[in-house]
């Protein structure tokens, strides 16, 4: 996946999570947790749906990694280059 | 082999069922009754839809808040604000002898109500207001601190101090006397500052959107089957071992049964800590009327009256305690035009209740006491709200000795055992607690419960 696909993929996560947040106005910069209100029992399933989706697994220490979607789809570039988006 | 067990299909164990089937784990509920629901149920009487347990969603927020248990509880189910349908109440009531305070959604209304009533403890009532918002949950550093003491610092009129008590222990206190000041803050949160609600079809809704959701992803339920051992192997819970029988092995075991119950149900002999299951159980007398409510000038969603200047919760010695009770009327909430009204006018009336006197009759005193009872309640209640006894075509009635038969919690305790385990956490490594016992209350409380436990023990450990 290019960094393009993975940052759909997490807004696809992000719109399952939260279906009635308009997630078109997000702001890749800011944290995830200031613009949705995500807390986090939300990063965990983050977390989960990339391992159940495409079996991507983010140790504990990493999840400080996904506070904003620049920084999420910057993490994740290295470990998503042969999932396939479905 | 499953992932999970998950003895008990109330909403905390069908809530954590969701979480692991959603991601891919082998899931099996576990439910001795022939339905679902636990202490949230429903059925089926001469034609009539009866609830059982909820008088009101707690908690509720409107749609796109952010915040709270609701919106935690939506996000971490996948669900829709619109599939739980809560239509908020029209206006509840706290009614002690020649005073009430009306209450609604809007805490605003509480305010001016107290600025009316009780206009010397306005500024202190924000100050409790602070206390509250500023309580953290998480941090259960002062959780037990006597929730009386800490109020009775913050105002100097007892009478209100007992107001607000009396919906907060009805709706959520497992403790006699006092309440856990952590106790007070969460319940004061979920009744006041978010606010009362249900579905116009009541909580058939809500179970039947949990266990669709469940079956959808693959999850098992299996009814009629109780669990009549935890067996326990080197200090592990390797299984269980149903009424029937039958063996069933799982890596993790969840248990909504209560924390004294599930102890006991462990074969391994080695429970050191006898915990204390809890007193506080209830009769329920449900009227049907051939009017609504509100023909009768009733327009209260709930009604929770004392009849004494304190709020005295706890066992009463009699079978029943004729002097504080709640009323609710589900016909008073704000439904959509397209409901319409509930067919019938109901009125629910819980009242405290001897779990050991109820469990000493005999068949056919139990039937007399019930009868005579149900009088009683209903003539207690009536000191609060317009007289509806003529208007009734139907009744039904629980007591605590039906609570102990469909939730299995010891002395019929509605909301379990006083001491709460907000880790989950028991004697085995992989055997957790969800539900009444592990901490959350309510509807929306039991479903986080279950929530939290199966991401905190059963989802982060499959990795």
């Amino acid at each position: 996946m290019s960094p393009a696909e993975i940052r759909e993929e997490i807004v696809d996560i992000l719109s399952d999570i939260t279906p009635d947040d308009d997630l078109g106005a997000l702001d890749d910069g800011k944290p995830f947790r200031e613009q949705l209100a995500l807390d986090s029992m939300d990063f965990l399933d983050i977390v989960m749906e990339l391992r159940k989706r495409h079996r991507v697994q983010i140790p504990e220490e990493d999840y400080g990694q996904l506070a904003s979607m620049a920084s999420t789809v910057t993490y994740l570039t290295p470990k998503m280059v042969d999932c396939v988006r479905k | 082999m499953y992932d999970t067990l998950i003895i008990g299909a109330g909403m905390s164990g069908l809530a954590a069922g969701i979480r692991l089937a959603h991601y891919e784990q082998k899931v099996c509920v576990l439910e001795r009754h022939t339905t679902i629901g636990g202490l949230n149920s429903f059925y089926r009487l001469r034609g009539r839809d009866f609830d059982v347990g909820l008088h009101a969603v707690t908690n509720f927020t409107p749609k796109g808040a952010k915040k709270g248990p609701l919106a935690r509880l939506l996000r971490q189910l996948r669900f829709k604000w619109e599939d739980l349908s809560l239509s908020p109440q029209i206006g509840s009531r706290i009614a002690f002898p020649g005073v009430h305070l009306d209450f609604d959604n809007d805490i605003g209304r509480l305010e001016a109500e107290i600025r009316r009533l009780f206009p010397r403890q306005t500024d202190n009532f924000q100050r409790l207001l602070a206390a509250v918002v500023d309580y953290d949950d998480l941090n259960d550093e002062h959780f037990r601190m006597s929730g009386r003491a800490r109020l009775a610092e913050l105002f100097d009129d007892p009478l209100l101090v007992e107001m607000l008590l009396c919906p907060l222990m009805w709706y959520g206190n497992a403790r006699e006397e006092d309440m856990d000041w952590g106790q007070f803050c969460i319940m004061f949160r979920s009744i006041f500052l978010e606010g009362m609600a249900r579905p116009f079809k009541g909580v058939r809704l809500i179970l039947k959107h949990l266990v669709r959701r469940f079956r959808e992803l693959g999850g098992e339920l299996r009814l009629r089957s109780g669990v009549s051992r935890i067996h326990v192997e080197n200090g592990r819970a390797v299984g269980v071992v149903l009424d029937d029988g039958t063996e069933l092995l799982a890596r993790n075991i969840l248990s909504s049964a209560g924390a004294v119950e599930t102890l006991r149900l462990c074969d391994d002999q080695s429970i050191v800590e006898p915990a204390r299951a809890g007193q506080m159980s209830f009769i329920e007398t449900m009227s049907i009327l051939n009017v609504q409510p509100r023909d009768l000038g009733h327009d209260r969603t709930i009604v929770f009256y004392n009849d004494r200047p304190r709020f005295e919760w706890r066992k009463c010695d009699e079978l029943v305690d004729l002097h504080t009770g709640v009323i609710c009327s589900p016909n008073n909430f704000q439904y959509p035009p397209e409901d319409g009204k509930l067919p019938e006018g109901v009125i629910r009336i819980t009242a405290i209740a001897n779990f050991d006197r109820w469990s000493a009759l005999n068949e056919a005193q139990y039937r007399l006491e019930k009868l005579r009872w149900f009088d009683r309640t209903a003539a207690a209640a009536v000191r609060f709200m317009p007289d509806f006894r003529g208007h009734i075509v139907d009744t039904d009635m629980f007591t605590p000795l039906t609570i102990r038969r469909f939730t299995w919690h010891d002395n019929g305790a509605v909301y379990g055992a006083p001491e709460k385990r907000f880790d989950g956490s028991t004697h085995l490594s992989n055997l957790f607690l969800c539900g009444t016992d592990q901490g959350y209350v309510g509807i929306i409380g039991s479903i986080v419960s279950g929530i939290a436990m199966a991401n905190r023990h059963c989802l982060s450990a499959t990795a």
